[in-house]
């Protein structure tokens, strides 16, 4: 019944079932998603998903961009961590035109992927928890997350859609106060982390609504082709940050947190845990900083890496280096690449076809909320529509990723 | 496991399917290589189901247009977790008939992937369940990323091409 | 516990008494035991500070609107407190995020389940005008279903913004007249749009 178009019984007074429209406004699915249920009283019987309420075209604008003007393209994929979708996308470039980025730059890249990582993952549980009825713990991190936008608010002046970077670095060095905020979030984020863990934990009520709800075997989630946090939750330990470093996750020392049962509960710990861990990342980036040169935040590339306008208005190769990427007079070889980071919500993949014009023949955007979020009317059959809903907010999925 | 090498998958794979891939190349170390849109179920199934390669997880399918030749590539790739390699898989089909078998029965996962390759490029996956739009409006009537459609809406009425120096 | 806090919160008011801020009368005509004003005034005042927003969340300002309602932004201060997910009971129509053509008759129709009167705010550059997305499934901008009344700039707006656009609409609240949705020029505007 899943598989076909979404039916509606409201007509029919022969038939027991009633047919609930869930979404697209509804206000517990956080963002624009339309399921329509067959319900046996609570129970949902089956049903349909119907996607694309925000379809924004994304790759069909790629192909008429220049490369440097995907990167905000990039940001309005997975909002809630637009800075990963960034650099994935300067990755996949420089991956493209053989650029090899010094250590200090990567280093910066990793501190803040990781910031949004943990973004990512506040909103993601704080909502769990909102839906399962505590408001207090998304009152209480998300002042961390307000932390966490400003010190991107100091790197590079926006908070959400933060088109942080260049193709070749980033855009400029973090400055003295980043530095400090950093500082500060993480000494004083783990313990308001360690608080919230402790609301939670060992909460009845939150381990009874989430405990054995949702369960996935590692077997459908990879049929499914999970990613991320999910697939990791049913005890998969596949994370691309390890799998295939990019950047330089390979001299990090962390953990994947794996779960067992692929249940809400174990997603929920897993974030947790991931937290956890990008604070470790941070805590030992911002060590290794200590040893790096100071004042590098760009490769050596200016064919490729956009100068700051302070330059191009002072000097004059700066000047023409600007106009000839501007005007899309770059040399990129023709090839085709396939680069992927791990995003907040799993493999984030780009799919980037080049044919040495101005802007991509072809990008396509391995998107994980798309992927993820096809099982979720399948998963839904025979739960309670309480649980359904939490299971939604459970399996993280960004609306602008889902629809692109 | 050990990590396999390309090298080593070029080998098993010309052994099993010999003339039936072709245009081998590995572009940044992937290893891409296309098939015939017949072959293309037991080319998939072999990466899947081959016990020394276990290629058991779909990344992604997607569709490349070119016009010039009068085809669309489906484009597969394919990740082993077990081996830590990846593969992509091209079919190259004629922009007025693109035909292909559906990789549903390999993968659950393919169904949206393939619904929403139908849904840019008009692709139609044989085998399919169920095969209609996902992301556009079901009479939007065109696959809109062919190369031959516009980005913007051509109804447009307020936005005159002398202002866009067109 | 209920009751705990509530007595905590009064003993709170208590104690900072002198800090509220009450919203000063509208001008009118004072003497010993009357005060005297239009009646337009008194309502509109009532209604501004207690405006029930519908939050239309779709994209990017939806997370940006999440941050004004945490315990930073506070966005409760503006007698808003109670968000008002169903339509019917709602004043402000608060389109955040990208709204594609696929959406726009979902919009409208939760546009015309409001009662009068009501008032709609589009937040951020997509909602306002299609924003970076000039493209075949984009609405370039709400105001080709339905009427707008503020619009707040951005990609996404900053809290702040979506502060400052509110008050405005709390603005246009305070001033508009009792009759003017009876108006010929209202209902020849709700018209253009083939609102009846």
């Amino acid at each position: 019944m899943s598989n076909n178009q979404p039916v509606y019984t409201d007509n029919d007074p022969q038939s027991e079932l009633v047919t609930l429209n869930l979404g697209p406004t509804h206000p517990a699915t956080h963002g624009v998603f339309q399921n329509v249920l067959q319900m046996d009283g609570e129970r949902i019987v089956s049903g349909v998903s119907t996607i694309g309420y925000i379809h924004r075209a994304f790759e069909k604008i790629a192909e008429h961009r220049p490369f440097y003007q995907i990167t905000p393209l990039t940001d309005r994929l997975n909002y809630c961590s637009s800075p990963i979708n960034n650099m994935g996308w300067h990755m996949t470039v420089e991956k493209l035109l053989n650029i090899q980025i010094p250590k200090r730059v990567d280093y910066l890249r990793v501190i803040i992927m990781e910031l949004s990582r943990i973004a990512d993952h506040i909103i993601c549980n704080t909502i769990i928890a909102q839906d399962t009825g505590a408001t207090t713990t998304f009152l209480y991190l998300f002042q961390y997350r307000e932390h966490i936008y400003e010190i991107f608010e100091e790197i590079c002046g926006a908070r959400l859609t933060t088109n942080i970077g260049r193709i070749g670095g980033l855009e400029r060095d973090f400055n003295e106060v980043a530095f400090a905020k950093i500082n500060k979030f993480l000494k004083e984020f783990p313990a308001a982390l360690k608080e919230f863990e402790s609301l939670l934990n060992r909460n009845r009520i939150f381990i009874d609504r989430t405990k054995g709800v949702a369960e996935v075997t590692a077997d459908t989630a990879l049929s499914y082709s999970w990613t991320g946090p999910l697939l990791r939750a049913t005890g998969i330990d596949y994370d691309v940050r390890v799998s295939e470093p990019y950047s330089s996750y390979q001299d990090f020392d962390f953990e994947i947190p794996v779960g067992t049962s692929g249940d809400i509960f174990d997603r929920y710990l897993v974030r947790n845990e991931e937290m956890w861990q990008s604070v470790r990342i941070i805590e030992q980036a911002m060590e290794k900083l200590k040893s790096e040169p100071k004042g590098i935040f760009h490769a050596d590339v200016p064919d490729f890496y956009l100068p700051g306008k302070e330059q191009v208005y002072n000097n004059m190769e700066a000047l023409i280096y600007h106009f000839k990427i501007v005007m899309g007079e770059i040399d990129a070889p023709k090839a085709e690449v396939y680069h992927a980071v791990e995003g907040g919500n799993g493999e984030l993949g780009f799919y980037l076809i080049n044919d040495g014009g101005r802007s991509p023949y072809r990008l396509h955007f391995r998107r994980p909320s798309f992927i993820n979020y096809q099982m979720y009317a399948k998963m839904s059959e025979g739960m309670l529509l309480s649980d359904a809903i939490i299971n939604m907010s459970s399996m993280n999925i960004i609306a602008g990723e889902l629809d692109a | 496991m050990a990590k396999a090498t390309n090298t080593e998958l070029i080998d098993l794979l010309g052994e099993k399917f010999g003339e039936q891939l072709f245009d081998v190349s590995e572009p940044y170390g992937l290893l891409t290589f296309s098939t015939t849109k017949d072959k293309v179920i037991d080319v998939l199934s072999f990466l899947k189901e081959n016990g020394r390669i276990n290629f058991n997880f779909l990344t992604d399918i997607t569709a490349v247009h070119y016009p010039e030749k009068e085809q669309i590539a489906v484009v597969y790739h394919l990740h082993s977790m077990v081996s830590g390699i990846r593969v992509r898989l091209k079919v190259f089909l004629h922009e007025n008939d693109p035909k292909i078998a559906s990789a549903t029965v390999l993968w659950n996962g393919a169904n949206w992937m393939e619904r929403e390759t139908y849904d840019f490029f008009g692709v139609k996956f044989e085998g399919h369940p169920d095969l209609r739009r996902i992301l556009n409006m079901d009479d939007l009537g065109v696959h809109p990323m062919l190369k031959q459609y516009p980005l913007e809406d051509p109804n447009r009425v307020d936005k005159k091409d002398e202002y866009f120096g067109r | 516990m209920l009751l705990v806090l509530v007595v905590i919160g009064q003993a709170f008011l208590f104690i900072n008494m002198s800090e509220i801020k009450i919203v000063e009368a509208p001008p009118g005509i004072e003497g010993n035991g009357f005060f005297a004003t239009s009646l337009d005034k008194a309502i509109g005042l009532a209604r501004s500070h207690s405006l029930w927003p519908l939050p239309f969340a779709t994209s990017c300002c939806g997370i940006e609107f999440m941050a004004t309602m945490g315990s930073h932004y506070d966005f409760g201060r503006f007698g808003s407190e109670r968000l008002s997910f169903s339509p019917r009971q709602a004043d402000v129509l608060m389109v955040m995020g990208t709204i594609a053509k696929k959406m726009g008759p979902v919009l409208k129709q939760v546009y015309l389940q409001m009662a009068e009167p009501r008032w709609v705010m589009a937040v951020g550059a997509c909602a306002s005008s299609g924003g970076i997305f000039d493209t075949y499934s984009v609405l370039q901008g709400i105001d080709e279903i339905i009427p707008v009344d503020v619009y707040v700039p951005g990609c996404p707006p900053r809290p702040e913004a979506i502060l400052d656009g509110f008050q405005r609409i709390q603005d246009l609240v305070k001033n508009e007249s009792g009759r003017r949705r009876h108006s010929p020029e209202y209902k020849e505007l709700l018209a253009s749009y083939g609102i009846q």
